[in-house]
C-alpha cells in the first residue's frame, strides 16, 4: 500500500520513519535513471508567493526531468494576490488547473492552512520560518548516502542553531534514527529548548559546544549553517557572531575519512572555499540530490511509485 | 457562649454561577476574559480570600448566568484549578471542577504575528501542551509555535 499517496507534506513530523525511508529509496530509483517521463500526463503547479529561485528551481527541474507540465508564479508580485486574492480562493482556484501543489509562502503556518482547504495534495516549499521538509529530505538522503545509513551517526550541528528551520526540522527527523548531537553555536544561537527536548523524548544525547574546532575530530556529519542577519532584532547582536565559524581546510586535516560537509546554500563565509576541493565537501552535491528526492516526492504523492 | 460568626464574604446569588478557586492573581483576568464588565446583572468579585488549596483564591459570583462549554475551555486555561457552581434559588445544582481541553478552537489569538491564523481568515486551533518543565503551553496548529499561558489573548 501506498501510505504516500494523496498525502500532503507539511511539516518533516507528518512522516514517520517507514515514509521518509520509502521517499529516500524512490530517490535512489531516480538517481540511477532520473529521465523517467511518468509524469507526462500531468500538471504540477508552482505557486511561489515569495522568491526562492534555487528551492523553485529544483522542483521545477524535478518537473521536467519527469515529463510533466509545470504552472505557476515566481512570486506574489505576479499573481492576483497582488489584487488582495485570499490564499484559500488562490489555492481553490489553482487546484482546478493542476495535480498537485508546490507551495512557498511568508506565512508561517499556510502550508498547513493550505492542505486543509486543497482538494490537492500540497507539497510545502517553504512556509516562512516554520517548515521546510524537502530541504529535511534532501539532507536525509545526503547523510544516508554518503554513511551508508542514517542509524547511530555523529551529527555536528554548526551555526544559527536558534532561528535555522533547516537545523530544527533535521533534529526532529534525525532523533527517529538514533543520532548523537553535538550543537556547536554562540551562546546567543542555542538550539532551542523546545527542540532538545525533541531529543531528550527520543531517549538521545545531545552535547553543546561554543567552538567548530571541537567535533571536528569525530563527527562523521558537519552540518554547517548561515548566520542571517535579518534574524537579529539587534544588528550589534549579529555583528558579534556572524563570522563566528569559518569552515577552512585545514581543519579538516585531523577529521574521520568518512566525514561529509553539509550546508542548506547558500553559504556566505561559513565554509572557506579552499574546503570545496576537499572530497569531503558534499553542499553541491547535497544540492543535487534535492531534484531526485522531489522527483520522489511529487511520484510517490500522485501514486505513480512506490 | 458567643455562636461562631460565619459570614458570606461574598454576597450570594439567587440564580447564576459561582466561580470558585481562581488562583488570586488571575481573578481579574477571568473578569475581564469573560467580559463581565459589560454585563448588565449581579457581578461579585473577591480576590486574595484564604484558601486551603491555594493558599489566595479569587471567587466570582455572576447572576443569571450558566456557562457554555466554549467558555468553560476559556476559564479552564486562564484557572486551572477553578471549580464552577451552578445555583438555582439559592441551592447548588451542579458543582464542577473545569478540566483542561486537550484543544481549542478558535477563542485564543497565535501570539506569533507572522502567523496565517493572524493574516488570513483561518480559524485558531491550540493543543494544550506540557513543557520540559511541566508549564502549560499552547501549540499553534498552523506556525507550530508554542506561547505560555501568560501570553494569551482571546479572540
Amino acid at each position: 500500500m501506498n501510505r504516500l499517496k494523496n498525502r500532503s507534506l507539511v511539516s518533516i513530523t507528518d512522516y514517520g520513519k517507514e515514509e521518509i525511508l520509502k521517499v529516500l529509496d524512490i530517490a535512489e530509483g531516480f538517481e540511477e535513471n532520473q529521465r523517467q517521463k511518468i509524469l507526462s500526463d500531468y500538471v504540477i503547479a508552482s505557486l511561489f508567493f515569495e522568491p526562492s529561485t534555487r528551492t523553485r528551481l529544483s522542483f521545477e527541474s524535478a518537473v521536467h526531468y519527469l515529463g510533466g507540465s509545470i504552472i505557476g508564479f515566481a512570486s506574489a508580485d505576479t499573481s492576483s494576490v497582488r489584487k488582495g486574492e485570499s490564499l484559500k480562493d488562490t489555492i481553490l482556484t489553482v487546484s482546478n488547473y493542476s495535480d498537485l501543489i508546490v507551495m512557498r509562502n511568508p506565512l508561517d503556518g499556510s502550508a498547513r492552512f493550505a492542505s486543509e482547504v486543497s482538494p490537492v495534495p500540497i507539497i510545502n516549499a517553504g512556509d516562512g520560518a516554520n517548515q521546510h521538509p524537502t530541504q529535511c529530505l534532501l539532507d536525509l538522503y545526503s547523510i544516508r548516502k554518503t554513511q551508508g545509513t542514517l542509524e547511530n551517526l555523529q551529527i555536528a550541528l554548526v551555526g544559527d542553531l536558534k532561528y535555522g528551520r533547516t537545523v530544527h526540522s533535521l533534529v526532529q527527523a534525525l532523533s527517529l534514527f538514533g543520532a548523537t548531537f553535538h550543537l556547536v553555536s554562540p551562546e546567543s544561537l542555542k538550539l532551542p529548548s523546545g527542540v532538545k527536548k525533541w531529543i531528550k523524548d527520543a531517549g538521545l544525547e545531545y552535547f553543546q559546544y561554543t567552538e567548530l574546532a571541537d567535533v571536528i575530530p569525530f563527527a562523521d556529519i558537519i552540518y554547517m549553517t548561515r548566520i542571517q542577519g535579518e534574524r537579529f532584532p539587534d544588528p550589534m547582536e549579529y555583528e558579534k557572531v556572524k563570522n563566528a565559524y569559518v569552515l577552512e581546510n585545514k581543519m579538516l586535516e585531523k577529521s574521520k575519512e568518512s566525514l561529509r560537509i553539509l550546508h542548506p546554500l547558500p553559504r556566505v563565509n561559513e565554509i572557506s572555499e579552499d574546503v570545496d576541493d576537499n572530497p569531503k565537501a558534499y553542499y553541491f552535491q547535497q544540492a543535487k540530490n534535492g531534484v531526485y528526492v522531489r522527483q520522489a516526492l511529487i511520484a510517490a504523492i500522485l501514486g505513480l511509485k512506490e | 457562649m458567643k455562636n461562631k460568626r460565619t459570614e458570606l464574604k461574598v454576597q450570594a446569588i439567587r440564580t447564576g454561577t459561582v466561580i470558585d478557586h481562581i488562583q488570586a492573581e488571575n481573578t481579574y483576568r477571568v473578569f475581564t476574559m469573560l467580559n463581565l464588565e459589560k454585563s448588565t446583572d449581579h457581578v461579585y468579585f473577591g480576590t486574595n480570600l484564604e484558601s486551603k488549596k491555594l493558599g489566595k483564591k479569587g471567587i466570582i459570583k455572576i447572576s443569571n448566568k450558566f456557562f457554555e462549554p466554549e467558555e468553560i475551555s476559556k476559564i479552564a486555561l486562564v484557572a486551572p484549578h477553578a471549580t464552577l457552581i451552578e445555583i438555582r434559588d439559592y441551592e447548588i445544582i451542579k458543582k464542577q471542577q473545569v478540566e483542561l481541553p486537550r484543544e481549542v478552537h478558535n477563542i485564543v489569538k497565535c501570539v506569533n504575528p507572522k502567523c496565517v491564523t493572524n493574516n488570513q481568515e483561518v480559524p485558531t486551533q491550540f493543543k494544550i501542551i506540557r513543557d520540559h518543565h511541566g508549564k502549560l503551553k499552547l501549540l499553534c496548529r498552523y506556525c507550530e509555535k508554542t506561547m505560555s499561558m501568560s501570553d494569551v489573548q482571546f479572540l
